[in-house]
């Protein structure tokens, strides 16, 4: 474990360092979060009176999501807000991405990868480190964007129906655990790829490829295909889950000491 | 403390296109020794340091380090040795001692303060400790490393080019150190490409190019390749005195250069005398007398002329 803790202090000593890493850490969720919240001021503001609007102009498959007890214009906020949702998945996911990216192929361009795996770090514990070091940040920047997004909607009038949505299930599986693992799945492929390529930046650019399957939930959602509901919640974390354990078994299987120091082409 | 045996290093690169590193490495290093180990670029010097340090695996042969398989202890072996790696290899944004505080921290150390303070201060780091690394001149960055490599105050120690690129102050500086740890008893694995390093360094030399050349003390490979030589600085010559001594018994070769008679002898302690009485009754005048040293480079490239030579001819 202290190799681990060790590991996870290097990278996050060196990592902070880096304003590119702190603008991806820090700016991106801001406006993530910022988003949603001036979408709902947006609605808010255009619908006038909440309660009086018609749910004609929400896509009938999402008027189940609503059930019976909300208004026209709830409904409609939900509509829209769901589909901000995914980008609170998207936030674990870019977040890790510049750090988990240069981790390994950072450490191979300046030399600094001999050295360290000349110490008796096992490759697990070197993985672990780099991939926890890269995910909670991650983790933490993508509750605390959910957290501050909560304590922007009472101050933005938002009703409590529209709030009791938000903090049920459906949201809270996707943020506790769905963010989780899409950090989880963002920073071993990041790592994975790391290990495979000579370039930070292709590592980097590579990864953000996870981004794509969320992108199509959204579009999916926004065409009508699907409805983020709490089966589909329940589905897509399942399918994270296994997505997880392949990327985590291929990180480690694939990260070959050998071939990382004297595979340059 | 290191015995290969046999040992081969074999790359894979497509079918059919395999880069033989290191072929048959049959070495033995005792404890205490400092090995310098001497070969071109591409010679496969840091393919065999990286075998011996469990960086990368033997294609075939075996060889043991502290007493660990290679192969089978990794683990151990990397825990018991310190390495300077070709490179340096630091961590250029933190500073001189948070980048020795991961490695102590990595190879256990128990009082990481102190040990880190340690080599800060004698390596003449410490009033820099909290500079950015990346402030620090290549004679600083490898003293740091060299540092590095000693937290753990492992007893067998490979340092891959421990000058190489230093300015002349810096590469004194870090000799000074070496000799300084040959001292106090560690063994030293070194690959270096500064033959004069190597001569006033290590008490054997192993020549290598993908298999090992030749090895041996830098005086019994002087003697090896060039035999011994002994060189007589006289005021005048008499061109009749090159003839006679070559008719001495145990004289190989007599060569008039200058205003020297350089002469090749099997056995200079009990031949010297014999010709000294001579030239001193043949009213020689005898300023000095020398054996004659060649330099470690012309040992070095006539080993690899020899070995060449062998390659073709076979």
């Amino acid at each position: 474990m202290k190799h681990i803790l060790t590991i996870i202090d290097k990278e996050w000593s060196e990592v902070f360092r880096n304003k590119m890493v702190l603008f991806t850490t820090i700016f991106i969720p801001l406006i993530f979060t910022v988003l949603p919240l001036v979408m709902l001021l947006i609605t808010n503001q255009a619908m006038g009176d909440i309660s009086s609007t018609s749910t004609a102009d929400v896509p009938i498959e999402f008027l189940a999501v609503c059930g019976s007890e909300m208004t026209g214009g709830e409904c409609m906020q939900i509509y829209i807000i769901n589909q901000f949702l995914l980008l609170f998945l998207m936030i674990p996911v870019i977040v890790p991405v510049t750090i988990a990216a240069y981790s390994i192929v950072g450490e191979k361009t300046t030399h600094s990868l001999e050295p360290l795996l000349a110490t008796p770090l096992t490759t697990m514990e070197l993985l672990a480190g780099k991939s926890l070091a890269a995910a909670i940040p991650a983790i933490i920047v993508g509750w605390l964007s959910f957290g501050l997004f909560l304590l922007g909607l009472p101050i933005l009038g938002v009703s409590r129906a529209v709030i009791s949505y938000i903090i049920g299930p459906t949201w809270l599986l996707a943020i506790l655990i769905g963010g989780p693992l899409m950090a989880i799945a963002s920073v071993n492929f990041a790592i994975y790829l790391s290990s495979r390529v000579n370039d930070p930046r292709v590592a980097e650019q590579i990864s953000a490829l996870l981004i794509v399957p969320i992108l199509g939930l959204m579009f999916a959602q926004i065409a009508g295909v699907i409805v983020i509901n709490i089966i589909v919640m329940l589905s897509f974390i399942g399918g994270m889950i296994l997505f997880d354990i392949g990327m985590i078994y291929l990180g480690s299987t694939i990260f070959q000491r050998e071939s990382i120091l004297t595979r340059w082409k | 403390m290191i015995e290969t045996k046999n040992l081969t290093k074999i790359f894979k690169i497509k079918k059919g296109d395999d880069i033989q590193a290191v072929v048959g490495l049959t070495l033995s290093i005792t404890e205490g020794e400092v090995f310098g180990f001497l070969g071109p670029n591409g010679a496969g010097k840091t393919t065999t340091v990286r075998m011996l340090t469990s960086l990368i695996g033997a294609t075939s042969g075996s060889a043991l380090v502290n007493g660990f398989v290679v192969g089978e202890e990794d683990q151990e072996i990397r825990r018991s040795v310190g390495i300077l790696t070709e490179s340096p290899g630091l961590y250029e944004q933190l500073s001189a001692s948070k980048n020795l505080e991961i490695y102590a921290n990595l190879y256990d150390v128990e009082d990481v303060d102190k040990q880190v303070g340690k080599y800060l201060k004698l390596l003449g780091l410490w009033s820099r400790r909290d500079d950015p690394v990346g402030s620090f001149s290549k004679g600083m960055r490898q003293k740091l490393s060299i540092a590095r490599s000693l937290l753990h105050e492992p007893r067998l120690l490979f340092l891959d080019e421990p000058t190489t690129n230093l300015d002349p102050e810096s590469a004194r500086l870090v000799r000074l150190f070496i000799e300084d740890l040959r001292s106090q008893g560690r063994t030293i694995f070194m690959c270096t490409h500064n033959l004069n390093e190597a001569d006033q360094l290590c008490d054997r030399i192993g020549i290598f190019k993908t298999h090992l050349i030749t090895v041996d003390t830098p005086t019994n490979l002087r003697r090896k390749i060039y035999g011994r030589k002994v060189v007589f600085h006289l005021r005048e010559i008499n061109p009749g005195w090159t003839s006679r001594i070559s008719s001495l018994a145990g004289v190989q070769e007599v060569e008039c250069v200058d205003q020297k008679l350089v002469v090749a002898l099997e056995d200079p302690e009990r031949i010297n005398p014999q010709i000294i009485r001579f030239l001193v009754e043949e009213g020689a005048d005898l300023q000095f007398v020398g054996e004659l040293r060649h330099s470690l480079e012309d040992i070095y490239l006539q080993a690899m002329n020899d070995s060449e030579d062998k390659v073709e001819s076979l």
